[in-house]
């Protein structure tokens, strides 16, 4: 299945977790408990040790994984073992690409990390310090192993760029709902739609994300407009107060799997509500 | 127009919501810096002059001269207002998001002294003004955080990872782009995605444009080697801007070798800030540059006695000069920065920066490399750092160091 897809019979819900928090086991039962509530694709965050778009619980979630032991090599592997049918795209940050060496090729860089990808099942990447600009290495490394580049589109994005964006863009845009960093907010910001609004002829869905929290931000957000929601601090703080619990691990996967209920139902509630105003 | 460039090297590797104020401070850059628009640059060196002290000497070091044979010159940058060649930068880039219309400035800082300076020129132009720093940091240059809190500056501690500069930079990049549309982020070194690399470099290289006219004055030619410490380079860079042309000129940047060259892959902790000498290619901070990194491309936690040049990257355009073999990248570790802190201190009458005294120590280990004139950068005086190399002297048995007992015999005297 092909991450357009993820979109196409109804409006999607992708999750964010960073791979391996807080450790490799629970992680893996919680990605398959966000399939089960509901998530249309997953957004699996491969850590990086300079988070700088993160606010604190995403860094959280970043420094647990990788002292879990999380490594590129290791993350392919843990895609490889999860019982999940719903496409995952690999969040994560330049270097780790630039640097990634194949285990078998020994190539090194962009080409390396997309076959490896491939290999492993994944169907593509949001790089989120890669902005157009510098993404012709990997966007050719993508088109050659069919994977999707997917990029932000952030409230200050405008004119040119959007256009520079519009040509490298797949699979579908992120439409940041705020400036800033990562985080769960307690309400829904209203620069979502005019963003919404400058991507509306773009061919890919629209997902938006950045501080969305409860099935009602979602629910708000669709009726906007919006073809899926992503949501990962709200997530990542379930996850983070279960391990500061000490809760076992299917405890916590259970709320994982009501939070995405709670979400994925407050889309399809947008998705009526945009029907019937239209 | 300007090129966000050098070699392989720089970029703009940055989430999208900077990308757009990156975009209009390269505009600003080219029309205020580069074309002297509204007469920008006329300004900014009437403050450098009035505000900052601007010229500063090139003083013949007559101690070091004898001592290495060969004649040796100080750029005393120590001498700016702020004791560190910080200001040069910080006061244009604070002039500039005045002429661009921002209304708060943002930095970070490892040492304080791009802090200081960044406090000092933001009360100077009437800015509101916040510094991010390292708790580690924030223990070990006490005095500057004073200073800051002093000229008014809110200061944040930053408290991930280790501490230091390469935390402070991500906290800093995040409040950015949070509040990018009316926030300027000044940026202290040579480092970040592009123009911020140029254009520190231009605000800095009144340095060598001044040490290049002095050398002709002083001894009727250029020097035969420049050198100056190097953490993300900004002192370095300014130092051999002028330079860079006179092929006869060798440049030196020298890093901190910290306590070993070795890094510990496992811990992620390079006892070091060498990128230059012993990173690799790798993107931090909105550059493609030279890094210390494992090999999976997680970034390593530096280390050096001196905070300022305590940094996992390297200004990008450095990092090509010296894969061009323009620059020598060089490196001196803990024990001879602060043997050379206390000779050019006890030789010169001189109490140089931690970070500076780096320059020194190499001047110790290779005088007789250098040639006949040999211009060292004095990046920043040493105030900050008393406290600092009062205890790391107590560690080690240094020949040069001073006999402190007299702190010992009167009560309350601290150590
Ligand atoms: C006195 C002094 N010299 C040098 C440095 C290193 O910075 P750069 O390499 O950018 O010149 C610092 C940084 O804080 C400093 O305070």
């Amino acid at each position: 299945m092909g991450l357009e897809e993820a979109f196409a019979d109804e409006p999607a819900f992708v999750p964010y977790v960073a791979a391996g928090d807080p450790s490799i086991e629970a992680s893996k039962a919680y990605v398959e408990a966000l399939e089960r509530g509901g998530a249309d694709a997953i957004e699996l965050g491969l850590p990086f040790s300079e988070p700088i778009a993160e606010g604190s619980t995403i860094q959280g979630a970043v420094v647990r994984a990788l002292e879990a032991g999380m490594t590129p090599d290791r993350y392919f592997a843990f895609v490889e073992d999860l019982d999940v049918e719903v496409p995952i795209v690999c969040m994560t940050y330049y270097n780790l690409v630039y640097q990634y060496t194949h285990p078998e090729t020994g190539e090194q860089g962009p080409r390396a990390f997309a076959r490896r990808s491939a290999e492993a099942g994944i169907e593509g990447f949001v790089v989120v310090d890669l902005p157009a600009e510098e993404a012709g290495p990997l966007r050719e490394a993508c088109d050659e192993f069919d994977q999707d580049l997917v990029f932000i589109v952030a409230p200050t994005t405008r004119g040119d760029r959007l256009d520079r964006m519009a040509d490298h863009v797949s699979g579908y845009v992120y439409v940041q709902a705020r400036l800033g960093v990562t985080g769960a907010r307690e309400d829904v910001s209203d620069q979502t739609e005019q963003s919404l609004a400058r991507v509306a002829d773009w061919s890919v869905p629209k997902a938006v994300g950045f501080g969305i929290k409860t099935g009602e931000h979602a629910e708000r957000i669709v009726s906007a407009g919006a073809d899926g929601v992503i949501v990962g601090s709200a997530l990542v703080d379930i996850i983070a107060d279960g391990h500061a619990a000490g809760d076992p691990t299917a405890d916590v996967a259970d709320r994982l799997e009501a939070k995405a209920r709670e979400l994925k139902a407050g889309a399809l509630a947008g998705a009526r509500a945009e029907a019937e105003q239209s | 127009m300007s090129t966000t460039k050098f070699g392989e090297y720089g970029g703009q590797y940055v989430p999208e919501s900077l990308m757009p104020a990156i975009e209009e401070l390269t505009d600003a850059y080219e029309r205020y810096v580069l074309d002297n628009e509204d007469g920008f640059t006329d300004e900014f060196r009437e403050r450098l002059a009035d505000f900052g002290g601007r010229p500063l000497p090139l003083q013949h070091a007559e101690s070091l001269s004898a001592r290495y044979d060969t004649e040796v010159y100080l750029k005393r940058e120590d001498l700016l207002h702020g004791g560190a060649h910080k200001l040069n930068n910080a006061l244009g880039q604070v002039l500039l998001a005045k002429y661009m219309g921002k209304e708060r400035i943002i930095a970070e800082t490892g040492a304080g002294q791009h802090g200081t300076a960044t406090a000092m020129a933001a009360a100077h132009l009437d800015m509101p003004c916040e510094i991010y720093m390292g708790e580690t940091d924030i223990r070990r240059q006490r005095p500057n955080v004073f200073r800051m809190k002093i000229n008014g500056a809110e200061i944040t501690p930053v408290t991930t990872g280790r501490g230091t500069l390469k935390e402070a930079i991500s906290e800093t990049i995040r409040d950015w782009a949070t509040t990018v549309e009316r926030t300027h982020y000044v940026i202290g070194s040579v480092v970040g995605p592009a123009p911020f690399p140029s254009m520190v470099r231009d605000f800095q290289s009144v340095i060598s444009e001044e040490a290049r006219a002095q050398s002709r004055e002083k001894e009727g030619r250029l020097p035969d080697a420049v050198v100056a410490c190097a953490g993300g380079g900004s002192n370095t860079m300014g130092t051999f801007a002028n330079f860079v042309d006179d092929d006869e000129v060798g440049l030196y940047a020298v890093e901190a070798g910290g306590s070993s060259l070795s890094v510990d892959e496992e811990e992620g902790v390079a006892p070091n800030s060498a990128s230059l000498s012993t990173g690799d290619e790798g993107v931090l901070h909105g550059a493609r540059t030279k890094l210390l990194q494992d090999s999976d491309g997680q970034i390593m936690e530096s280390h050096s006695v001196s905070a300022g040049l305590d940094y996992a990257g390297v200004g990008p355009e450095l990092a090509h000069l010296v894969d061009e073999g323009r620059v020598d990248a060089v490196n001196v570790d803990d024990d001879a920065a602060l043997e050379a802190f206390h000779r050019l201190s006890q030789d010169e009458g001189v109490i140089p920066a931690l970070e500076t005294a780096h320059a020194f120590g190499y001047l110790e280990e290779h005088a007789d490399e250098l040639g006949e004139f040999v211009v060292v950068n004095v990046s920043g005086r040493g105030d900050k750092d008393l406290e600092t190399v009062l205890e790391e002297t107590e560690k080690r048995d240094l020949e040069v160091a001073p006999d402190m007992s007299v702190l010992r015999e009167v009560s309350g005297g601290g150590l």
